[in-house]
């Protein structure tokens, strides 16, 4: 399927989910944040927010910053 | 050690409901690496350690996190940096709140890119808005004692003065700024940005500050754990110095030794 992450086109392997999207790239689910189609998924709604081909995803972690 | 006795003696400092011992927050940019960043925030005795927010690098989604090497007991507080309006830095506070890190959020609306200055309008909307969401707004303002009234009506809880632009090591400019921010709002005022040196941060606290924020001046010092301890110090006595009131400055010198009873040594 073709997703848009983190404002690059990719082509991945069939997901369903935002959990599984997240395995599919081996991201901890450990303080990440994940916005679909400019929309924040809360961190209980992973394993239940469907992906579809051509979302735009933004996966988001915590880096080194004053 | 002399200086942990001094902590201890110091009043706690609240900010909404959180409450650090430690008046230096230290920011995480910078760094040569994560372990000396450890060293650093270790030495430099913060309870309250800033982070950014940034895409994952899909490349190397197995990187070692920022979050992992700050020491266990330090509060994170997300900030919005890089964020040009008040839209923007809404939504990286949503995000990071999405990630479960709490209520803090250090708000940073920039309007100008290369003095990376507030832009008041933009950060007082912001702060209004993230404030009636429930979060706990620390906000980066410009050193504007109006503004800064502006920013605690609006639901600061805490009112966080440049001393001058960002990463720029050139210390307080305006000192008197700090003073009056102080005389006029209710919640703690940190001083964030452009501290170079131990002096700069003792001045800050001398000038009324409940708090500095310190991330260059330690990250790229020579040697960042030596400067994050000297910081720790200065921030103590800068602390201690105001509470103890100094002298008025005088134009002319009052001599130290009495003035009577000089012995005849004239030749």
């Amino acid at each position: 399927m073709t997703l848009i992450i983190n404002g690059e086109t990719a082509e991945v392997d069939p997901v369903s989910t935002v959990a599984e999207l997240l395995d599919y790239f081996r991201v901890s689910h450990q303080a990440v944040a994940v916005m679909a189609n400019g929309e924040i998924v809360g961190r209980d709604q992973f394993k239940a927010f469907a992906v579809k081909d051509g979302d735009a995803i933004e996966i988001i972690r915590f880096v080194g910053g004053g | 050690m002399g200086a942990d006795t001094a902590y201890a003696e110091m009043p706690q400092l609240k900010i909404g409901s959180y409450s650090f011992s430690s008046r230096l927050f230290v920011g995480t940019g910078k760094y040569a690496n994560l372990e000396v960043m450890r060293e650093a925030l270790e030495a430099s005795g913060t309870e309250l350690v800033t982070v950014a927010l940034r895409r994952v690098n899909l490349k190397n989604p197995g990187e070692p996190t920022i979050l992992d090497a700050i020491p266990p007991g330090c509060t994170v507080l997300p900030n919005t940096a890089g964020c040009y309006t008040a839209e923007e830095a809404m939504q990286v506070a949503h995000l990071a709140r999405a990630a479960n890190i709490g209520t803090l959020i250090k708000l940073e609306v920039i309007g100008d890119q290369s003095l990376l200055w507030p832009d008041p309008v933009g950060t007082l909307k912001a702060t209004e808005q993230l404030a009636r969401e429930g979060f706990t707004v620390m906000v980066y303002t410009t050193p504007d004692p109006v503004l800064a009234k502006h920013l605690e009506e609006a639901g600061a809880q805490a009112i966080m003065p440049l001393g001058s632009p960002i990463g720029s090591g050139q210390g307080v400019l305006d000192v008197r700024q700090i003073e009056r921010i102080r005389a006029r709002v209710r919640v703690p005022v940190v001083v964030d940005a452009g501290l170079g040196s131990p002096a700069d941060a003792a001045m800050a606290m001398e000038a009324g500050a409940d708090a500095v924020l310190v991330n260059t001046a330690i990250a790229q010092a020579k040697n960042p754990v030596l400067m994050a301890r000297a910081m720790r110090e200065a921030v103590i006595a800068g602390y201690w110095g105001r509470e103890a009131g100094r002298i008025p400055r005088r134009d002319d010198a009052q001599p130290s030794s009495p003035v009577e009873g000089m012995p005849h040594v004239r030749a």
